[in-house]
């Protein structure tokens, strides 16, 4: 396996300090790009999702979306939007990409999770007086979490994927590597590049996994089924959306 | 729009070609997704294990798997085969984790009954679960195809032609309509290969007409 000791070698190289992105940089851009753009994209689906699920308002809409967005390709979404921006914005139209793409995951993270509440508690929460803003707050909110994060956790998978591609666009990124790295036929640098992404996907996963476990009010099994229970009676989670 | 108009040969080739690379991995992600996702529903240690590898495989970005399997594998990273390969690998991660669940949702009192009648496991998995486990399996190729064909221009990078050609093309001479044109293909490709398996699927589980399959 002499390509992999040299993509290793490629990684540990001195070399990676400077030139057009030094590592370091290319790291920090590419992680950045996710935090933000889940961030923003939260902000947006968080509320939206969590009315469409106390409301049962829109929830055909919200499925027919997150149902429409698997089928566009995010490869082209990042560049049509670089585009018609202007390529002086590549920033934010490559931003405004990685938003569109991680709304549909976390509003169906926040849906479902509302969604897959027993609606007896509910109903003993309005039983014992709380209003619709307590009952969503108190109750919906904190039981429906760990399917959130389930959200979360697809739509940061989806971005991280598309922020390398988006390397395509700009010298940002560790997929900047991939695609240079074709461009030169610097196979250890493409295949170096890739390892990094591979764990930088990983660790995020992970992060999210054991976010997901803490997340879970003690005592509640909401959006956590027995093993082998037939489906029709499981909650389901938030569909997952397509790996990019 | 005049690109489109006087591009419809150029988009109908590249759509074809886009059908034709998607639709291998779609089928070999239906088949090797059946004896992965028996295993995955049948025994508490396979799992864990099918169900945590295919996760992984399923979080690894696209491009970096491309790179990842010719050293692998031994094929060229430059290669319509790297892609094919990479588009079963995300098919299979799919479709298991749905088989899987499909078979689960049979309900237990009718595998009891196939037995009680004298079903051997093996005609009673061909015969009465995989049947009815059907309308999920169903939703979990819907799932796979359209990301497949979604997923799929990728390839361009790898300098594969597809519909992806229209983005990378369509960017580098600056052709806004050419890029939404690809976009916009894909989409409706998608859209149709996912109505026809619903038709298909009416076809052969006749029994699920009149109500939603799951």
């Amino acid at each position: 396996m002499n390509v992999f000791a040299d993509a290793i070698a490629w990684i540990f190289s001195p070399d990676r300090a400077s030139g057009a992105l030094p590592l370091s940089e290319a790291i920090w851009t590419h992680l950045a790009f996710t935090v933000v753009s889940v961030a923003v994209a939260a902000l947006i689906a968080i509320p939206a999702g969590w009315l469409i699920g106390h409301t049962g308002r829109g929830r055909e809409l919200a499925v027919a979306l997150s149902g429409a967005a698997r089928a566009v390709p995010s490869f082209g979404l990042v560049l049509l939007l670089v585009l018609v921006l202007g390529v002086t914005h590549k920033v934010g139209a490559s931003t405004t990409a990685f938003v569109l793409l991680a709304i549909p995951p976390i509003l169906a993270g926040a849906y479902s999770g509302v969604e897959a509440v027993d609606r007896r508690v509910i109903d003993g929460a309005r039983g014992v007086g709380m209003t619709e803003a307590q009952i969503l707050r108190t109750v919906e909110a904190p039981l429906g979490l760990p399917l959130l994060i389930g959200g979360l956790r697809s739509a940061t998978l989806q971005v991280v994927a598309t922020v390398t591609l988006a390397g395509y666009v700009g010298n940002w990124g560790l997929g900047f590597y991939i695609v240079q790295g074709i461009q030169i036929r610097d196979f250890s640098q493409i295949l170096g590049a890739a390892l990094l992404i591979v764990v930088l996907a990983l660790v995020l996963d992970a992060l999210f996994a054991l976010l997901q476990r803490v997340a879970l009010p003690r005592g509640v099994s909401a959006g956590r089924a027995p093993e082998n229970e037939p489906v029709r009676r499981r909650r389901r989670g938030p569909t997952a959306p397509a790996p990019s | 729009m005049t690109w489109v108009t006087s591009n419809l040969d150029l988009i109908g080739r590249l759509s074809v070609e886009h059908l034709r690379q998607s639709a291998l991995p779609i089928v070999l992600g239906l088949l090797v997704a059946v004896p992965t996702g028996w295993l995955a529903f049948r025994f508490r240690p396979t799992r864990g294990l099918v169900l945590g590898a295919v996760g992984l495989l399923y979080t690894i970005p696209s491009l970096a798997l491309f790179a990842l399997l010719p050293p692998l594998l031994g094929i060229s990273f430059l290669s319509e085969a790297n892609l094919i390969i990479a588009l079963t690998i995300y098919a299979v991660a799919i479709m298991t984790r749905f088989v899987s669940d499909a078979l689960a949702s049979v309900e237990p009192s009718v595998r009891q009954a196939a037995v009680a009648v004298g079903y051997g496991p093996w005609r009673r998995f061909w015969q009465v679960d995989l049947p009815l486990a059907g309308p999920v399996v169903l939703a979990g190729l819907r799932v796979t195809a359209v990301s497949t064909i979604s997923l799929a221009t990728v390839g361009i990078l790898i300098g594969i032609d597809n519909l992806g050609y229209l983005f990378t093309n369509g960017y580098q001479r600056q052709i806004v309509a050419e890029i939404l044109a690809g976009v916009v293909a894909v989409v409706v490709i998608a859209l149709v290969v996912d109505g026809l398996l619903v038709l298909l699927g009416r076809l052969l589980m006749p029994w699920t007409r009149g109500r939603r399959a799951a």
